[in-house]
């Protein structure tokens, strides 16, 4: 970590930080990254840094509400395939100076160079956070959670799973027993609320284990529900739905692509037809030309993306 | 601001106009392709009228496949094109070139769809900021980024120079705010960034797309996020007896874990400038006053706001007011939102300025404007986003005086700098465009300008879209003298130095 003022908002920080002790810091000083970036791995070291937080552009249950990685990107230190250090953006909540290549960097899987150092937005923890249990089927469940969020309740995560419905609100005290009056189900202790909601994001909820391909939606949040075998786990308001499924991945793809979306083979299942939704012709030359500006040698996770990126 | 032109300005080549206009005209109408100097007069300068090109042909389309041909015709003739939206951008973004096509989105205007139950709109790029929210409004929704040129600027020219609002502190930038922008390449190729789900395959497109200003790619549909219409909104006027004062109190708020919708403060001269014009009810003998809102539930509401008056007492406010009603309200925002034109009253031009600092610097760079204001005999009233650190110094001259201009430049270039040495940049929102061209030399090293250029050549290999703005040529920067030099080596130590 290189630095950290509270009233500004924003930490610096190198690549290799723990993910982790960024995050116990931010707590003590009644912050958070608000996207919740996940942590997949176990423990320091192997634990989740502060470069791979960007570089995979990954955001937990807070997204819909608050906003992505690349939403709280304000700068990065990158360097480029030829070993030069290059800066974009920088500590500063506006900046439009030259194009932003900081955002650019947010979910890049390094394959631009390397995120040496960057500079995110950190916001002030809620003062109050209840999270509700509902029963209700999916369809019903997503129209009542973007009714909610259309009528200004402060839902700040909903995950739909086999028939029952978590949403957590968040916010000033007041405002939000008023919201969990109205919106009644069962009160979950906050404890065990917290133990859930991390356990989603980092993926060690029952739903992610086990040997079923595990698929990324990401669809527009009302869209239909899409017609393929499998469980399904709902977040982000029906902007994110996981799904686990042998379903052949032309089919998967199809069907996300119908709907308005992309789909990301996530985890297991056969990956020799690529891990990302097909780019555009016209999009994947773009992003080639751009890949080249950065690594023209491809030096840097050659492939990881697409062919020639 | 005074008359002067920023490229050598050429007669319009009449057999290259003659040209184009005959080739646009076997797509477009011809009440869509101006080319006689008198329908071509309204679009020589954007707001930042110190710099005015009379454009060789103008064109209007009406759609996408309008905008296609259009793009078609330059790319095979190899015209340059400037996109303009309301042109009220203020670093001369949509300035026009005297080789080139100005190409007006104004007549694609049309609101296409709001679904109020996904909460998105989607709209051409030549619809109005405040037309969306209006249309949005039935819902009891609303598009959040509120420019204060939001009556007359487009979202097309929003996108393109990421524009903020008061509200951006809490709701954020145009780059928060959009889902998708549907877009024409200079090589006459659709393509979508961004999606209608929360994110999209591959590189972030979309995020670079914000802020390019007119240089990738043309806007053509966009798709905003909007939000719901909060249910009570308060606003906080507390005075200071001095303006450093004022800006501690800005840090104190957020360091009390208070994210207001909006925190903007001005300084007496902007108070007293303001009060005239648009009777806000401001306190005139505080030094400085800061405008803080809390919006949300009546319950979020009351909290935040009893919170907040503590913080702003703490700090030293000499006094505090909350508005009373919706009518107050929107009275203590009227004076800020109307505050460039009112300050621009007080003198025959003026110059505003957009840098952005860390905030605790606040204090520290308002008394370096101060000092600035002594050196060039120049005054330089003070209007700005606090909350965001982002600064909008408006330098008051009269260009027909001899030498003020170059004095006004000469003090706005210090104070930019000023902004780069304590960490911040020179420009939030308003763009680069060709007026901060020089201070991007200082700001960016030889290498980060050849990455911008890359891009440029990544999106637009015949570098067709909107030449010559934001990104300097690199002999611009061996020019200006301000190249930054790196572990003592100038870069590109083979080219010779003017
Ligand atoms: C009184 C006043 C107050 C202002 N207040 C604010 C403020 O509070 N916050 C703020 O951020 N700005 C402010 N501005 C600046 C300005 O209004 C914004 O930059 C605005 O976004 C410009 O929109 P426009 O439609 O007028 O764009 P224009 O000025 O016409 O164009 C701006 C840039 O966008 C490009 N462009 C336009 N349309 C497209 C398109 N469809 N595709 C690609 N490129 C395109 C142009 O080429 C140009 O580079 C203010 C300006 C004035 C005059």
């Amino acid at each position: 970590m290189t630095a950290f003022e509270p009233s500004e908002l924003v930490v610096t920080a190198r690549c290799g930080t723990p993910l982790a002790e960024l995050e116990e810091m931010l707590a003590r000083a009644g912050q958070m990254f608000a996207f919740e970036p996940p942590h997949f791995a176990a423990e320091p070291p192997a634990g989740a840094t502060f470069g791979g937080m960007i570089a995979a552009g990954l955001s937990g249950p807070r997204r819909a509400a608050a906003g992505a990685v690349r939403d709280y990107l304000l700068g990065a230190r990158i360097m480029n395939g030829r070993g030069e250090v290059l800066g974009f953006g920088g500590q500063v909540m506006k900046n439009v100076a030259g194009y932003d290549v900081a955002r650019l960097a947010a979910g890049s899987l390094g394959t631009l160079g390397i995120i040496v150092e960057a500079s995110v937005k950190t916001l002030p923890r809620p003062s109050a956070e209840v999270t509700l249990a509902l029963e209700m089927p999916g369809e019903r469940a997503l129209e009542s959670v973007n009714r909610w969020i259309g009528r200004g309740i402060a839902v700040s995560a909903s995950a739909w799973r086999g028939g029952e419905l978590a949403v957590r609100l968040s916010g000033a005290a007041s405002a939000v027993a008023a919201a969990a009056a109205a919106l009644g189900g069962e009160r979950i202790p906050e404890a065990s609320a917290a133990a859930r909601w991390a356990a989603i994001r980092d993926h060690r909820d029952a739903f992610f284990a086990g040997e079923e391909p595990l698929w990324r939606l990401s669809l527009p949040q009302l869209a239909p529900s899409v017609d393929l075998p499998g469980e399904q786990l709902i977040e982000w308001a029906g902007a994110l739905r996981w799904l686990r499924s042998g379903a052949d991945p032309q089919a998967v793809r199809t069907a996300a692509a119908r709907a308005g979306g992309h789909a990301t083979l996530f985890r297991g299942g056969d990956k020799a037809s690529g891990v990302f939704h097909p780019l555009p012709a016209a999009l994947l030359e773009i992003q080639r030309r751009l890949k080249a500006v950065f690594d023209p040698d491809r030096v840097f996770n050659p492939g990881r993306m697409y062919p020639g990126i | 601001m005074g008359e002067r032109s920023a490229v050598p300005a050429p007669g319009i080549p009449f057999l290259r106009q003659a040209q184009v206009v005959a080739r646009l005209l076997r797509a477009l109408p011809p009440d869509s392709v101006l080319y006689e100097a008198e329908d071509t007069r309204p679009y020589e300068c954007d707001g930042l009228s110190a710099y005015r090109q009379l454009p060789m042909v103008v064109a209007l389309p009406r759609d996408e496949e309008e905008v296609r041909a259009v793009l078609a015709a330059c790319r095979d003739l190899n015209v340059p094109v400037v996109a303009r939206g309301a042109g009220t951008g203020l670093s001369g973004g949509a300035l026009p070139r005297g080789d080139g096509v100005l190409l007006s989105m104004a007549r694609m205007n049309r609101i296409l769809s709001v679904d109020a139950a996904a909460r998105t709109a989607r709209v051409q790029p030549g619809v109005r900021n405040l037309a969306i929210s209006e249309a949005a409004s039935a819902y009891g929704l609303y598009y959040a980024p509120d420019p204060s040129s939001q009556i007359a600027c487009t979202i097309g020219g929003n996108v393109a120079e990421n524009s903020g609002g008061v509200h951006c502190l809490k709701y954020g930038l145009t780059v928060h705010n959009v889902l998708k922008v549907r877009a024409l390449t200079i090589e006459g190729e659709s393509v979508e960034f961004g999606s209608a789900a929360l994110d999209s395959p591959g590189l972030d497109l979309l995020a670079l797309f914000h802020g390019s200003e007119g240089m990738l790619a043309l806007a053509t549909e966009i798709t905003v996020r909007l939000l719901a219409r909060p249910a009570l909104a308060r606003c906080v006027m507390a005075s200071f007896g001095d303006v450093a004062r004022a800006g501690e109190a800005v840090a104190a708020i957020i360091a009390a874990g208070i994210v207001p919708a909006g925190l903007e403060m001005m300084d007496r001269p902007a108070t007293r400038a303001v009060e005239e014009f648009a009777h806000s009810g401001y306190d005139l003998d505080a030094a400085a006053i800061l405008l803080a809102e809390s919006d949300g539930t009546h319950e979020e509401v009351a909290e935040e706001l009893a919170r907040m008056i503590e913080v702003l007492e703490r700090a030293g406010a000499t006094a505090v007011r909350v508005s009373g009603d919706e009518a107050e309200r929107l009275k203590f925002w009227a004076g800020r939102k109307a505050a460039f034109p009112a300050v621009g009253r007080l003198s025959p031009d003026y110059y505003c300025m957009d840098g952005t600092i860390p905030r605790r610097r606040l204090a520290e760079v308002l008394g370096f404007i101060a000092a600035m204001e002594g050196k060039y005999g120049l005054r330089c009233p003070n209007v700005f986003h606090a909350g965001d650190g982002n600064l909008h110094p408006l330098i008051l001259f009269d260009a027909n005086a001899p030498g003020q201009l170059a004095r006004t430049e000469a003090f706005a270039a210090e104070v930019l700098e000023k902004c780069i040495e304590v960490g911040g940049t020179i420009t939030g929102e308003h763009g680069v465009g060709i007026e901060k061209i020089d201070q991007m030399c200082v700001q960016f090293s030889a290498r980060e300008l050849e990455v911008f250029r890359g891009i440029k050549r990544a999106f637009d290999p015949q570098e067709l879209l909107n030449p010559g703005k934001n990104i300097p040529a690199l002999h611009r920067c061996v020019e200006f003298g301000r190249m930054r030099v790196h572990g003592g080596k100038l870069p590109h130590p083979e080219l010779p130095r003017f």
